[in-house]
């Protein structure tokens, strides 16, 4: 049986034939995609390095049949940065050493993201680091990926004051 | 993963007749199906998937104040919304409590409810497990046993169900909205799960193909938003499940208790109502006795199947916080560690 899903992914629409329902969401970017910027860590959902946006929510992309997200528009990490400008979370985490080996960053980046659009941590460094578990690094960059956070954080509302005035 | 044939119904009615075949599993979010079938611990024929069902993402409030959620509405959205928040603030702290962002964005309310236990010896084929393998046994019994069940338990089964989200439900008297092929009933959250006694197997009161619709919140229960808690102690800080857990909440007249809801997570195969506590309570003042004899009736019939008679006491000691938690009232904001017992001042604001 082949399936044929759309997607539109990082901005460009796509068409894929599956010739399995069984495939991931992570493992269609990575294997069929060769967008290999999301990781398969645990490939469990247990350490976010596969985090992606969803419609614009953040999710564990391992954890998502590719099929039964037929239609969704899909942001990895490729399609962050506009052009060589890198979004301001890709530069903040640069800024403040928010990586070591540099692994779980894509997931890092992403599930960032998606915290900040979801609005709900401010500029306080317990929420950051709460909403900010469902991300593992064993590197133990946190003090640096919070900080990350914070500055992003800080540049986003920075720029919204600027769109406004 | 096995393979499995993907069904895509267009309508409840399809999905019913598809599921109701046997081997067959409904996908919603995935995040607990999609772990159990890379295991091999859960290997369904027929996946039925129902994300695309029109109607089950809604968030409803009806004219007497209470309010029926979709079996769709994803966790965070739940969680995320104001008027819920601000109605059962207990819901949503025990929301935020489970899982990580990404989990809680993608998984479904239905799907959290029917999340399956997360008992070690279930997820490894290698090991016996009656809940999995009817008659092959229970090697949690006599292995690491430390985070199992002091409820309720049987010689066949000791495992705990993991949802944060079903400990209020319960003890708001939630009711769940289920059609089948028999057509619709309505099931109490806390009968959803049967007690394993010798059909472990039997995980919940539903019947092949029955689907949950939506969660109902009684307007009743909108009488103790402003005095309602959820507590979960962890192994860790966050993104862990319970080891106990504890939803209280209060109806109030001055320093009386006029109605108690008490309801303990993480000690039994289901979302455990204190019902007998709750009894005391009820017209009791509201001491620092009278939460310590809840917790002690609450407990009374708790006995460890292995290495956990500590769970025991730490629900007891539990029930006694989240009580007195209860009694100071719902925090303004949402704590940044929801659910926390470590949270720096209980029941103040921690808002940026």
């Amino acid at each position: 049986m082949s399936l044929s899903i759309s997607f539109n992914i990082n901005g460009q629409p796509r068409t894929v034939e599956l010739d399995d329902p069984r495939i991931t969401l992570l493992d269609l970017l990575r294997e069929r995609l060769a967008l290999t910027g999301a990781k398969k860590g645990c490939d469990r959902g247990q350490c976010g390095a596969c985090t992606v946006l969803v419609d614009g929510r953040r999710i564990n992309s391992c954890l998502a049949l590719a099929v039964s997200l037929d239609g969704a528009a899909v942001t990895t990490i490729e399609g962050l940065a506009d052009g060589e400008r890198l979004h301001p979370v890709q530069a903040a985490f640069i800024a403040h050493d928010g990586f070591q080996c540099g692994f779980c960053t894509p997931g890092q980046i992403m599930s960032a993201v998606g915290l900040l659009a979801e609005g709900q941590a401010g500029d306080d460094p317990e929420r950051i680091r709460e909403l900010m578990s469902g991300n593992i690094c064993r590197c133990g960059a946190y003090r640096g990926i919070t900080e990350a956070v914070l500055d992003a954080q800080k540049a986003l509302d920075g720029s919204n004051r600027e769109n406004a005035a | 993963m096995n393979r499995f044939e993907y069904i895509r119904p267009a309508s409840v009615a399809e999905a019913v007749g598809a599921a109701a075949q046997p081997g067959s599993a409904y996908l919603a979010g995935g995040t607990n199906l999609l772990d159990l079938m890379k295991v091999g611990a859960y290997r369904p024929e027929r996946v039925v998937d129902i994300t695309r069902l029109q109607g089950l993402d809604r968030i409803d409030w009806r004219p007497d104040g209470g309010v029926r959620i979709g079996a769709l509405v994803r966790n965070s959205d739940l969680a995320s919304d104001a008027r819920f928040r601000k109605t059962y603030p207990a819901v949503a702290e025990a929301l935020l409590s489970g899982a990580s962002p990404q989990l809680r964005n993608a998984a479904t309310v239905g799907g959290n409810l029917l999340q399956r236990t997360r008992c070690p010896y279930f997820f490894d084929l290698a090991s016996a497990c009656n809940r999995r393998t009817p008659g092959s046994g229970c090697d949690a019994r006599l292995g690491e046993n430390r985070l199992h069940a002091v409820l309720g338990w049987s010689e066949h089964c000791i495992a705990t169900h993991p949802s944060d989200f079903c400990v209020p439900l319960a003890a708001l008297d939630a009711v769940v909205e289920v059609e089948g092929p028999d057509g619709a009933r309505e099931i109490a959250v806390e009968a959803l799960y049967p007690l394993p006694g010798a059909t472990p197997e039997r995980e919940t009161a539903l019947t092949p193909g029955e689907l949950i619709l939506a969660i109902r919140l009684p307007a009743e229960a909108t009488a103790v938003s402003r005095n309602a808690r959820y507590l979960k102690v962890r192994d860790r800080t966050s993104y862990a499940f319970a080891v106990v857990s504890a939803a209280a909440a209060l109806e109030l007249d001055g320093g009386v208790i006029r109605k108690a809801r008490l309801a303990l997570g993480g000690v039994a195969a289901r979302p455990w109502r204190a019902w007998d506590a709750e009894a005391a309570l009820a017209g009791a003042p509201a001491s620092a006795d009278a939460f310590a004899r809840a917790a002690d009736l609450a407990l009374a019939e708790a006995r460890p199947s292995g290495e956990n008679a500590f769970k025991i006491e730490l629900a007891r000691r539990l029930v006694v916080r989240v009580l007195q938690q209860a009694l100071e009232g719902t925090p303004e904001a949402m704590p940044a560690l929801p659910a926390s017992p470590f949270a720096l001042t209980s029941g103040a604001s921690h808002a940026a």
